[in-house]
């Protein structure tokens, strides 16, 4: 546990070292707030609530999230870090899962500095609160998917722009997973079961049930299991990886 | 004590490593000797444990770097070829994670820090970040990660690659300080090198062990008596 915090503080340190920290919170917070008041509609709808605000985050992760994700081990690679790095006494299991935590970490201050929002609608009326804790979660929770995908994705090269393209695509299929775009190339020929295992795996599907204030335990255990699936694949990767 | 066992490593169709097999006891500081490409730094990836082996086996005090990879990892300090580290640290931060990693307590972490930062004159860069150091430096910086936790078994390549020669004499007195208690493998391209810090040389090429003696002895191979023409002809030969 305690290489793991060890590795975590490093990390989240390193972010704020350079100026990718800033870079992201400043244009995290500039985009929700554009897409909030412009595209959302949020004072024109005239309701107390945060979705408009929520129903950007899928999109806004979809290339941010990738391009925090990219560096992850893609730089230690190109550095040649990562030798210093699995030749101290690390599990790679242990320098996966401390990385991950910081990148979160890290993304959800860039979320908890949206707070003015909140500030914002419970002063034009009287929103349900505990739904808007949902989205947040929820978005947490996204934002997690994300970073598991980017971060294994950054494991396989050391060029972070490939890391950056493949990790979008590979997001973008998740968010797309539930519509008809996605779905209509599996409904005309595979079976019923199939379409809907490739719906259930959508992103959106799970963040909307979440979003509008319902924290389902399976929408729960879908996140988990999705960030501890690619954090296992991320392992695994960087154990193939050094073999060759 | 180190010991390799037909240790082999293949990168596709190229055997990088080709069955070495050698043992390496406490107070021998053995220099890896050969031209570029000879497999010196995948050898030492392997006994890192960077690297795992194709076939073989390699031990270090008694554990096996390939199954038991974080006890082998305690014993060891290890400089990667380039000395890489993280270039938006300051070197005390740094050295401060590897310890840390390493699971020094708080005081012993403390103590070697200081230990370490005056063996390797590194008090007036503590706090400036590693990306804005001179090359020698970030070597010397490198060097302070591996003898850190004071381990048993250094491995260490190319530690004096980009000094200047008065640094590099500093870094040769440096391993030879430590040389009585420790197990110490280097590797260089410098043969004089071999003269000041090794008690034993080994050339390798092709991924093999071309030669394994003493210093002194290896000199006696060539009629000039001269390091140089000996790793010539012995090397020379394997190229062609």
């Amino acid at each position: 546990m305690s290489v793991i915090n060890t590795i975590f503080r490093r990390e989240l340190r390193s972010y704020f070292a350079t100026p990718v920290a800033y870079v992201f919170i400043v244009i995290f917070l500039v985009l929700t707030g554009m897409f909030t008041f412009y595209l959302g509609n949020f004072f024109e709808r005239g309701q107390a609530d945060l979705l408009p605000f929520f129903n950007f985050h899928p999109w806004l992760y979809l290339f941010l999230v990738p391009a925090l994700s990219m560096r992850l081990w893609a730089e230690e690679r190109k550095s040649g870090s990562i030798e210093l790095l699995m030749t101290l006494p690390v599990t790679p299991w242990q320098a996966v899962v401390g990385k991950f935590l910081a990148a979160w970490a890290f993304t959800l201050c860039a979320l908890v500095l949206t707070f003015p929002i909140w500030v914002t609608v419970n002063y034009l009326g009287d929103p349900d609160n505990g739904a808007i804790v949902a989205g947040y979660c929820g978005s947490a929770l996204l934002a997690g998917g994300f970073l598991a995908i980017g971060a294994c994705i950054s494991s396989v090269t050391k060029n972070q722009v490939i890391a950056f393209i493949i990790s979008v695509v590979i997001c973008f299929m998740f968010l797309l997973a539930g519509l008809p775009l996605l779905l209509d190339l599996f409904s005309g020929w595979a079976p019923q079961s199939i379409v809907d295992a490739i719906a259930s795996l959508s992103f959106l599907t799970h963040f909307n049930s979440i979003s509008k204030g319902v924290i389902d335990l399976r929408d729960l255990v879908y996140f988990g299991l999705l960030i501890g699936t690619f954090l296992y694949a991320n392992t695994i990767v960087l154990q193939l990886k050094q073999a060759d | 004590m180190i010991e390799t066992d037909n240790l082999s490593k293949l990168f596709g169709q190229l055997r990088a490593v080709d069955g070495l097999s050698f043992t390496v006891k406490p107070g021998e500081v053995l220099g890896f000797l050969g031209p570029n490409g000879a497999g010196k730094s995948t050898t030492m990836k392997m006994l890192a444990g960077f690297v795992p082996p194709s076939a073989g086996t390699a031990s270090i005090c008694g554990f096996d770097v390939a199954t038991q990879p974080i006890e082998t990892k305690r014993r060891v300090g290890y400089l990667p070829e380039g000395a890489p580290s993280y270039p938006e640290m300051t070197p005390l931060g740094f050295l401060d994670f590897v310890g840390r990693v390493r699971g020094m307590s708080n005081n012993s972490r403390r103590g070697r820090l200081e230990e370490v930062i005056a063996q390797l004159h590194l008090e007036s860069v503590l706090h400036q970040t590693i990306d804005t150091l001179s090359k020698g430096y970030k070597r010397r910086v490198g060097l302070a990660q591996a003898i850190l936790h004071d381990p048993e078994v250094l491995i260490l390549d190319e530690p004096t690659d980009g000094l200047d020669p008065n640094q590099k004499h500093e870094v040769r007195a440096l391993i030879n300080s430590m040389a009585k208690d420790k197990l110490i493998i280097i590797s260089t391209h410098i043969l004089e090198e071999v003269d000041a810090v090794c008690n034993r040389a080994m050339i390798i090429a092709h991924g093999k062990i071309l030669a394994d003696d003493t210093p002194e002895q290896l000199k006696q191979r060539a009629p000039s008596g001269r390091l140089d023409d000996v790793f010539r002809e012995i090397t020379g030969g394997a190229n062609a």
